[in-house]
């Protein structure tokens, strides 16, 4: 039975903050709608059942004051998970977010770090207009001391999430809506996925493919669509899925790339300093005498997050857009 | 627009409580605890003379915000706690740091950017941190310290809540956190969203706020609404709210110290608004055009420094009947004080400067791990001074 278990990415998320907080009591949920609503996404249904009012904690529509509150609470030694509905609303807790958590240990010489998990959905939701689509990992990737970890699937979700709470460095959990139904295979043997080690999920490493594909969070799924559908045109790739964007393991990157000589980078961010622009320059400067055609992008358009159905398909990363991208490395387009 | 009107004085509808109100609780303190403050409110003031000073030598850089005039609101209200309770700061924080038992000497190589400071040098002149002090920062940016405050009587409280345990293992206990602000913060609404928080959840955190009557150059008047009322803000939140003078240390113990027992008592939130003063500018490069030099000079004239000395020389007296400090007693703290000040000095001179191979890239992350950086990997730096 537990060889073949399937549950839902936000099944395998509830499983991990679960797992953790039976473990250790230090650990509690703050967010909007978490503890009586049973999640605005139903990440955290049950939990308030489970483990009170006093860890799984309502708060009201006040992202910078429940964000500096975790922030501090981590300081003092607890262990805070801090749910944003969308990680669009972490803008408005930017400062805390940006200025505290990742500073602290530095700005206190080493005395205090900030051992926190924020986490909530981040991307395009479908049709949510600019406002509430925000890929922030553009932005905040920019920033030392955060590690930043955007799983593709539920079984990189909980391994991840349980890394994530157990860290003692202050860590960016980016899920998406349009991934929280996704059923996959979790075992229910226990299990962490370690940070900065990318995942191959097509292709092989003894194996010399076409062009190797580079993504994280739900774009992979995109990536592992155009792969198959390559494939029947006779076209190879590896489809890298780098789970970790902070750390970044360009290891793998550059180890596919011996075996393909080209590289498509496909992420939801805009493309203007995107991690996209990050994985083609490291690439460039650590390996650039393996490249057979020069890296490209695939990112989202370079405008706001449109809301008619036609235009937001137009503006995100696609299975076509992907494709036309290898093809064009292999100078077929 | 310069005023001559004296802020912290302006017509209130609920006045500062008197300073000459009943000293029952500061009269029962020992006093070498009161004459212990009044050496912390010289040291301060010594120290931050020759702060100004090293900063004129270019021997500080950066933002430097002096803490002269406002000595008796942080040594009165610390001297309200206990040694673990949390203390959370703005960033006119060296005052704080030093009641606190900071080392002069490492708070001031904190200034001189060197690897002794208690920051090891990367925090600077507002970023003042004790962890043996529970002293969870000086913070730069106005009012960001305020949701922090809310997270550390979050954590204490859930200690004795939920783990009913501290988070090192020992018995619980009930805590206080005291969360300083300026008068500029209240227009923030980080300290808006953070007492909410404090109000709602029933933290135990003073939020208080030193109302020197300005934001840098702006009038309290001028930018923030119900300025003669401030107290209406904590009843806006649900809380405590007290209003209280700052510059008689003895007073404002006797007003402050019955609402940190509340606050600890019932793990409660509270706010107070501590009339206090600057004597110097906003930061060093402040040439203080919004008031007048009479307006300062009112202020000089009830000198908390001075205010103490002459109660401990002429009112308060020892059990024998003699007066508690004498005049000579007071000069040799004053002496003993300069000295205290002048090592420090010499300690930030002579400490080393961190070494960018060792510090740069140290102290980014608890756990580094590689790939963390295209640059280089982070690593583990020199112990801090003060662990």
């Amino acid at each position: 039975m537990t060889a073949t278990r399937e549950i839902q990415f936000r099944e395998a998320l509830r499983e991990a903050m679960s797992e953790e907080m039976r473990r250790d009591e230090r650990i509690f949920l703050i967010g909007e709608e978490v503890a009586q609503y049973n999640g605005a996404y139903k990440v955290s249904q049950g939990m308030l059942d489970e483990f009170g009012p006093k860890r799984i904690i309502d708060s009201p529509i006040s992202e910078n004051g429940f964000a500096g509150m975790g922030i501090a609470a981590a300081m003092y030694g607890l262990r805070p998970i801090v749910e944003f509905m969308s990680w669009s609303f972490s803008l408005v807790a930017a400062d805390q977010i940006l200025n505290n958590a990742p500073k602290m240990l530095y700005m206190s010489g080493g005395q205090w770090g900030c051992p926190i998990v924020f986490r909530g959905n981040d991307g395009a939701g479908g049709q949510l207009g600019s406002t509430h689509s925000w890929c922030v990992e553009g932005l905040y990737s920019n920033v030392p001391g955060v590690k930043i970890v955007i799983p593709s699937n539920p079984y990189d979700a909980k391994g991840l999430l349980k890394t994530a709470i157990r860290d003692d460095d202050p860590v960016f959990f980016l899920e998406s809506e349009r991934m929280l139904g996704d059923k996959g295979h979790v075992p229910e043997e226990e299990y962490t996925i370690p940070f900065g080690q990318a995942e191959l999920r097509r292709g092989s490493w003894d194996q010399p493919a076409d062009c190797t594909l580079v993504s994280f969070g739900r774009p992979v799924n995109f990536c592992l669509d155009a792969a198959d559908e390559l494939l029947k045109e006779g076209i190879t790739c590896h489809v890298l899925d780098m789970r970790t964007i902070r750390p970044l393991d360009m290891e793998s990157v550059v180890r596919s790339l011996k075996q393909t000589g080209r590289l498509v980078v496909v992420d939801q961010c805009w493309p203007f300093a995107s991690v996209a622009s990050e994985v083609i320059t490291q690439t460039c400067e650590r390996a650039f005498d393996y490249l057979d055609h020069q890296p490209l992008r695939v990112n989202s358009d370079d405008v706001p997050t449109p809301y008619a159905k036609a235009l937001e398909a137009a503006y995100l990363p696609n299975k076509g857009k992907i494709i036309g991208a290898v093809k064009k490395t292999m100078g077929l387009l | 627009m310069s005023s001559t009107t004296v802020k912290p004085s302006s017509p209130t509808t609920r006045p500062a409580a008197s300073p000459k109100a009943e000293r029952s609780l500061s009269a029962a303190l020992p006093d070498a605890t009161v004459i212990k403050w009044l050496r912390d409110m010289v040291l301060i003031r010594e120290f931050e003379n020759r702060t100004a000073q090293a900063y004129q030598q270019a021997k500080i850089g950066g933002f430097c915000h002096l803490y002269t005039g406002q000595e008796a609101a942080a040594v009165g209200t610390i001297g309200a706690v206990e040694h673990d309770d949390p203390v959370i700061l703005a960033y006119r924080d060296h005052g704080h740091a030093l009641a606190r038992g900071m080392d002069p000497g490492v708070c001031m190589a904190e200034m001189f950017g060197k690897i002794t400071g208690c920051a090891k040098g990367k925090g600077g002149s507002m970023h003042m941190f004790d962890k043996p002090n529970w002293l969870f920062g000086g913070h730069g940016i106005v009012g960001a310290q305020t949701p922090l405050g809310a997270g550390l009587a979050f954590a204490s409280k859930y200690e004795v809540e939920v783990l009913k345990r501290s988070v090192d293992g020992g018995p619980p206990k009930k805590k206080v956190t005291l969360c300083y602000l300026g008068d500029g913060a209240l227009n923030q609404g980080a300290l808006h969203e953070a007492m909410n928080l404090a109000g709602l959840y029933g933290l135990p955190v003073i939020y208080i706020v030193e109302n020197n009557g300005y934001s840098m150059g702006t009038s309290i008047e001028r930018g923030t609404t119900m300025a003669h009322d401030l107290i209406k803000k904590a009843d806006a939140y649900g809380m405590e709210g007290r209003v209280i003078d700052g510059f008689d240390v003895l007073s404002l113990y006797d007003h402050f110290k019955p609402l940190v027992d509340l606050c600890r008592e019932k793990q409660v939130p509270a706010f107070v608004d501590l009339k206090t003063y600057r004597y110097l500018g906003h930061s060093m490069s402040d040439p203080q055009k919004y008031r007048t030099k009479e307006e300062v000079e009112q202020y000089k004239a009830k000198d908390s420094i001075d205010a103490l000395a002459a109660h401990l020389m002429n009112v308060r007296k020892k059990k024998d009947g003699s007066p508690c400090l004498t005049e000579a007693e007071f000069l040799e703290m004053q002496k003993d004080v300069k000295e205290v000040v002048r090592r420090a000095i010499d300690f930030a001179e002579q400490s080393p400067a961190p070494d960018p191979e060792a510090e740069l890239y140290s102290d980014v992350l608890v756990n580094p791990q590689p790939g963390m950086s295209p640059i280089r990997e982070y690593h583990q730096g020199a112990k801090n001074p003060l662990l």
